[in-house]
């Protein structure tokens, strides 16, 4: 199997926030108050549920609490052994489900000052995204340009299933702020469950949640491209996290078909969807949804026609791979070291 | 893609050089607005007249997305005869059938009596565009075959429907759309796949419809591309509902063609759900095998509009991952993103392949003999 490479960026780790009350030093008093008195609960998403094998590997799993909630454990686990320089931490705690905007701003601040603290601080090599309050957009702008003072924040968060298409001009501001600071747009797996998880409605099981991401990531990257984000935003980079990879050169032959043939809907769109793609979008190596055959890796990176999509990620704790296989097999020692090295500082210009 | 603007398309070359083909997906039209009345009770030919149809979306008549031309179709495909693009035979004949040696076409009727919220309308308009496929186009030519349009969302009545016509060598397939009130795994649509296993028909799930839902996870897109591109995930939910509430487990004869939302995803979702089903199965104990291998046995995907990669022979990867013996060739005439036979394989596709992806394949799925 290709080797893992010592100094690498592990571009997706999620460290768990143990309770909603441990967000309490965090926020002001209004809130600690209403936290309190109004007997608010752990805001735990049904995108991963704490039991279900999908999120935590079964030997990174803690006899209590929550997976992801030790750093000793992350360090442990993966900091260590994999020799990373850098991981970047997406907290996944489920703040998008909050609909007042009020309360969804407070909680996305403690969250971030929670992710300075308690991570940020006591680990050089880590390193953090701004979890927003979508509800409004001038809200989250101005916590992005709060966190943005912080260089240990190199991303901006955002989940692909929120309250409308990311493309969405409304969200504008967001993505102008996220280019001027330097900071990509990491959207990764989950739903705010404001809408229905797939686009033909409700589905019956997690499974079926789970299976979804990859159909959310690929609507979204629709709307992104031909709404013309980055077209107003150029030097904006977004990265897709916890996506799947196996399905980004079929979607975009499709995409790139009905460019062409209504490209009059949409004439800002100044690139070709392909273009745009290769120079703006990235994508989370894990979970790698392809089969495990050299042959077939081969020809799905072939189908690519770029070495610089990927970005090396364990999904830490999730359950993706076993032991050290965080790289399928493969892969030549070359692209190793673009997905591993290359790639992600490319993205990432905070770090540093 | 062919969008073509002239005003006076002659028919194509000489027929006999051309290799016969199924083209697995037209889309006939109505003439007229009440072209289906005498196939409808009075009642509701004065319920359409008085109150029209309430979809599951806001708009009385048309789309809630603009069409990129008018009616989707091809400027060239309006008949000589007046009326929309496809509601003429003998143009159809005339502009796809002949100068393609179609041998066997495959009607896919839209703009029925799916997605209506009145549930008793919706029966009642299916019924009647059934009754209209026979005596306006099956029975005036031999190479075309029906679909039974269903009531999509009342599965009893849709079961009826179904097996009223069984038998009837009229029809080939019963046809669903993609997009429901709810996922087409869901138990209210079972009855559907029950009565389509028995008589022995495929069941073909054309992209479109509504439903009521936001047609994206993130709530509803600006463009019509967005709406377009978006089938292909619709598709996608459909087929892995279809596979994790069991369906393909329960009904294990029963066939499923994806009609109209490309096919280029197929391996990847295959892959993604026998991953995740590895992981989780615990939750879905009714789901006994990998979910590729009830998409290997049981369904079948039309080709239109095909994915189109800058080197086209990365396609090639594709259909063999999915097996050449799973795709259908298909038009979508007279819509405007028509295939257009004679370009959409390119060179270095084996004799045998080929013959399977323009004819065999549909002649085998839907029984009808060479």
């Amino acid at each position: 199997m290709a080797s893992l490479i010592a100094g690498g960026v592990d571009c997706d780790v999620h460290p768990a926030v143990p309770h909603l009350t441990s967000l309490l030093p965090y926020l002001n008093d209004y809130w600690r108050d209403q936290v309190t008195t109004r007997g608010m609960v752990d805001l735990v998403s049904q995108s991963y549920p704490q039991n279900s094998p999908i999120t935590a590997r079964p030997d990174w799993r803690p006899e209590t609490g929550k997976p992801g909630e030790s750093l000793a454990d992350m360090q442990r686990h993966v900091l260590d052994p994999f020799q990373f320089g850098y991981a970047i931490c997406n907290p996944l705690y489920g703040v998008q489900m909050v609909f007042s905007e009020d309360m969804q701003a407070a909680f996305c601040r403690a969250l971030n000052e929670w992710l300075a603290k308690e991570w940020l601080d006591r680990d050089a090599r880590l390193r953090g995204s701004i979890v927003i309050p979508t509800q409004s957009v001038e809200k989250a702008v101005a916590e992005i340009e709060r966190c943005a003072q912080d260089k240990r924040f190199v991303q901006v968060l955002m989940l692909v299933m929120g309250d409308t298409p990311l493309g969405k001009r409304a969200l504008w501001p967001i993505y102008e702020a996220a280019e001027r600071l330097e900071l990509p747009i990491g959207i990764h797996a989950g739903s705010a469950y404001h809408n229905p998880p797939t686009a033909v409605g409700w589905g019956s099981y997690h499974i079926e949640d789970y299976v979804g991401q990859a159909q959310a990531f690929q609507t979204q990257l629709t709307s992104l491209i031909v709404e013309g984000v980055f077209a107003k935003y150029p030097g904006l980079k977004m990265v897709m996290l916890e996506s799947g990879v196996s399905w980004i050169s079929p979607y975009l032959w499709r995409l790139h078909k009905f460019w062409r043939g209504v490209r009059m809907e949409t004439p800002w769109v100044d690139r070709a969807p392909l273009d745009i793609v290769r120079s703006n979008i990235r994508f989370s190596l894990q979970p790698f949804d392809a089969p495990p055959d050299e042959a077939t890796l081969n020809r799905l990176f072939d189908h690519m026609q770029s070495d610089e999509l990927v970005l090396f990620s364990t999904d830490y704790p999730h359950w993706q791979f076993d032991g050290q296989d965080a790289l399928p097999d493969g892969l030549s020692p070359d692209l190793v070291r673009k997905i591993m090295i290359d790639n992600p500082h490319a993205t990432y210009p905070r770090l540093k | 893609m062919n969008i073509q603007f002239r005003e006076n398309q002659e028919a194509a070359s000489p027929l006999a050089v051309k290799t016969a083909i199924a083209d697995c997906d037209i889309h006939p039209a109505r003439a007229t607005r009440t072209e289906l009345y005498p196939y409808l009770a009075k009642r509701w030919q004065h319920h359409l007249e008085v109150y029209g149809v309430h979809a599951y979306q806001g708009m009385m008549e048309g789309p809630p997305y603009p069409k990129a031309q008018p009616n989707a179709s091809r400027r060239d495909a309006y008949p000589p005869e007046g009326g929309p693009q496809g509601s003429s035979l003998s143009f159809m004949q005339k502009q796809l059938l002949d100068p393609n040696n179609v041998q066997l076409g495959v009607l896919n009727p839209l703009g029925t009596g799916q997605g209506i919220r009145n549930h008793e309308l919706s029966a009642a308009l299916c019924s009647a565009i059934n009754d209209w496929q026979i005596d306006k186009w099956t029975s005036r030519d031999k190479r075309l075959k029906a679909s039974i349009v269903v009531g999509n969302e009342d599965g009893l009545s849709a079961a009826a429907e179904i097996r009223e016509r069984a038998g009837d060598r009229n029809f080939v397939q019963v046809l669903l759309l993609s997009r429901n009130v709810e996922p087409l795994g869901q138990r209210r649509y079972w009855p559907i796949y029950q009565a389509a296993e028995e008589a022995g028909l495929p069941v073909g799930v054309h992209a479109f419809g509504f439903g009521g839902n936001p047609i994206t996870p993130s709530g509803w897109p600006s463009y019509y591309i967005e709406e377009m591109v978006g089938h292909s995930q619709c598709q996608q939910s459909a087929l892995a509902s279809l596979v994790l509430e069991g369906v393909f487990e329960r009904f294990p004869k029963l066939k499923m063609v994806m009609i109209e939302a490309g096919f280029g995803w197929a391996p990847s979702l295959a892959w993604r759900l026998d991953k995740v089903w590895r992981r989780l199965r615990s939750e879905v104990p009714h789901v006994k095998r990998p979910p590729s291998e009830y998409i290997r046995e049981q369904v079948w995907w039309t080709t239109q509009p095909m994915e189109d990669p800058e080197r086209r022979e990365d396609l090639f990867d594709v259909i063999n991952w999915i097996g050449w013996d799973r795709l259908l060739f298909a038009t979508d005439y007279p819509h405007w993103d028509y295939d257009e036979p004679s370009r959409v394989l390119p060179a270095g596709v084996s004799e045998a392949n080929r013959e399977a992806f323009y004819l065999g394949n549909a002649r085998k799925l839907y029984g009808i003999a060479a």
